[in-house]
């Protein structure tokens, strides 16, 4: 039996290995409840313009858990990419509340929302979006620009996120250099030289050959086993199936 | 983050050229054009040769005679009588110096004809001035109490009437309007723009055509006092005013009878602006009407066609804007890396107009356009325009960066 219950231990271990005392089915009810990374509750997003409304998401409930590599599917323009930016506080929803790693955002301001994507959340984009008139190096640095590192601690982890992703010859290199492959791996190091709690990644093998596309797959795993709580868009049911969960969507609606 | 901010400010200046060209043409274009107007507006209001002084000096120069109807008026310089008795026997001063404007004359070269500006004066000019002596002395007292023909001359003159720019000309004569004066001294010329000091040729107030003697309270002289420190000006014009109430009026001048009289001591540019100031509702208006619109050309539009380039910029980076803000930046954050982009473009743009302006006064003072011209890029002409420089780029980035902050990430990142 474990003595402590460690942070991040998954809640259907604990339960599997209760020993068969009576008294030990009462733990469920004494334990503290399972974390949640991400909890969404009744969010709805409408998107008006001056002669139509339209409904991208409908009521969406969802919790992730810490350590979850989570995927969402779903037909083009059913509103992946929107729960995925409400979640990652890059957009607003039109009702319904957002708390990240147990704060509730409704009430922050732009500062306060700023620092929590900067500290807890990493983005992964289908189309890189680096900038072309910064290294590659410059490039991961951005996060860190908005914290308190100096340049070299910040050129060190940076130098660091790039070797994790095998791109530490290509430092000096400017994105328009790079393959797509290449590219997709600095987003990465982007995503991860923060150390973020949570990597969101909208699509991040539909731009790459199916070889680049197992190669970001495998980067993604490796960093989920090492801790990070992962939410992807993915048009691949093969990516998905690598995933611990799946979250479908059907023009706005969760439907599992 | 600031080296990034350049880093960035740099590869957007590369990556359009020609819209770098135009961005940084219009800067410079309008910082040059400021710059050697400041410059142009020191060379006529500020402390320079011989006026240096001027900081400390207050001038009279005019004095306006009005009827009992307020319906005419006469105004001009006064008499030398008149100055002697209330200007040169106050108390606070330094010292005072009487004379006049600039007049003209002829001199002749066999018989090519050199025409002079002249001007009267007495001693106590030279102490006032800090006229550069190339040869020779000024006149004194005894010279101009014995009525001595004598002359002060500039360099060009010496150079056109004697035809030499070598050997001394002291103790040499001068015909000037059939009198002979005998040259007592040669200085450094003054600029034309420069009133109160330059001629070509300087008599003692007694020298004949002065004038001097006239009678009444106008005629053809001037008078600059000298403060002890600036900070005696305020008392000094006290004194001369307490002084001024005590002319007797109303009066008779050349057969019109005025009843008020009006006259200040004032500083150089006061004293010139007042001109202006005092010249009726129409003047001023049309005066500040102009000063408005020049400045508008030169700092508001270009201001506004910077700030237009700038917003197409901008939203350009949208993208870049997006990911900036989705890894943390906060409005202000970005708001300020935008300012501090446009500023270090306003930089760029003011050192090359720096060195367009170096180019420009170089051009004017060797051009002979203006006698003896000595703009020049001081240290305040540069702080001014250095500061300029920040407005400028301060002005035409903040709107555009206010713009982009209310951009959605969301959509930035769609851009």
């Amino acid at each position: 039996m474990k003595e402590e219950r460690e942070e991040g231990d998954e809640w259907e271990e604990d339960i599997n290995t209760l020993p068969c005392n009576p008294y030990f089915l009462l733990v469920p009810f004494l334990l503290p409840p399972p974390k949640n990374m991400i909890h969404l509750q009744n969010i709805e997003k409408v998107y008006r313009t001056s002669t139509i409304e339209t409904l991208a998401l409908n009521n969406i409930n969802l919790n992730i858990r810490k350590g979850e590599f989570v995927s969402i599917m779903g037909p083009s323009g059913c509103g992946k990419s929107t729960l995925l930016n409400v979640m990652g506080l890059l957009d607003e929803p039109s009702k319904g509340t957002v708390e990240i790693d147990g704060q509730a955002v409704t009430q922050y301001r732009d500062k306060e929302l700023a620092k929590l994507r900067n500290q807890k959340i990493g983005f992964i984009f289908q189309s890189f979006h680096l900038i072309n008139d910064l290294s590659v190096l410059d490039n991961v640095e951005i996060p860190l620009l908005y914290r308190s590192a100096n340049g070299r601690p910040r050129q060190d982890y940076a130098k660091d996120a790039l070797t994790k992703v095998g791109l530490s010859n290509r430092m000096k290199h400017f994105p328009k250099q790079l393959s797509g492959g290449q590219k997709q791996r600095v987003a990465i190091a982007r995503a991860i030289v923060g150390n973020p709690d949570i990597i969101l990644a909208d699509e991040p093998t539909g731009n790459l050959d199916s070889a680049m596309g197992n190669e970001i797959m495998a980067i993604l795993q490796q960093l989920n086993n090492d801790g990070a709580t992962i939410v992807m868009v993915t048009h691949d049911e093969q990516m998905a199936k690598r995933t611990h969960r799946l979250v479908r969507l059907f023009d706005g609606t969760q439907v599992l | 983050m600031f080296a990034n901010y350049i880093k960035i400010a740099w590869k957007v200046l590369l990556r359009h050229p020609f819209y770098t060209f135009i961005t940084l043409f219009g800067i410079s274009l309008t910082l040059t054009v400021l710059m050697v107007l400041t410059s142009f507006l020191d060379h006529i209001f500020g402390s320079h040769y011989p006026e240096t002084n001027r900081d400390r000096s207050v001038y009279i120069m005019s004095m306006v005679q009005r009827d009992s109807a307020q319906t005419g008026q006469s105004s001009g310089p006064m008499s030398f009588k008149f100055l002697t008795e209330y200007v040169k026997s106050l108390k606070t001063p330094e010292r005072v110096t009487i004379c006049t404007f600039v007049n003209s004359s002829n001199a002749y070269v066999g018989s090519q004809k050199i025409k002079l500006n002249t001007k009267f004066t007495d001693a106590d000019f030279w102490r006032i001035m800090d006229f550069e002596f190339l040869e020779g002395k000024p006149y004194n007292e005894q010279n101009i109490a014995n009525g001595e023909y004598v002359v002060v001359i500039n360099d060009e003159l010496k150079k056109n009437y004697f035809e030499s720019t070598g050997e001394s000309v002291i103790g040499k004569t001068i015909d000037i309007e059939n009198i002979n004066y005998k040259v007592i001294g040669v200085v450094k010329g003054s600029p034309a723009t420069r009133p109160f000091s330059y001629a070509d040729v300087y008599f003692p107030y007694t020298a004949p055509k002065s004038n001097y003697q006239q009678n009444g309270l106008r005629g053809g002289f001037v008078s600059i006092v000298l403060a002890k420190q600036k900070s005696d000006i305020p008392a000094i014009q006290e004194e001369f005013q307490e002084r001024a109430r005590r002319i007797p009026v109303p009066g008779v001048e050349n057969g019109w009878k005025y009843s008020t009289i009006e006259i200040k001591a004032e500083p150089y540019a006061e004293n010139f602006i007042g001109t202006i100031m005092d010249g009726g509702p129409g003047l001023k208006t049309a005066f500040f009407g102009i000063l408005f619109f020049v400045l508008f050309m030169l700092l508001g539009l270009p201001a506004i066609n910077l700030v237009n380039v700038n917003v197409s910029r901008i939203m350009e980076r949208g993208s870049e804007i997006g990911i900036r803000k989705a890894f943390g930046a906060p409005i202000r954050t970005l708001v300020w890396q935008f300012i501090i982009e446009n500023i270090f473009i306003t930089f760029i743009g003011g050192a090359i107009a720096l060195l367009l302006t170096g180019v420009i006064i170089q051009f004017i003072n060797s051009s002979g356009w203006i006698a003896y011209a000595d703009l020049t890029i001081n240290l305040s002409v540069f702080l001014i325009s250095l500061l300029v420089c920040l407005i400028f780029g301060f002005l035409s980035g903040v709107l555009p960066a206010l713009r982009m902050s209310k951009l959605t990430i969301a959509e930035a990142l769609k851009s």
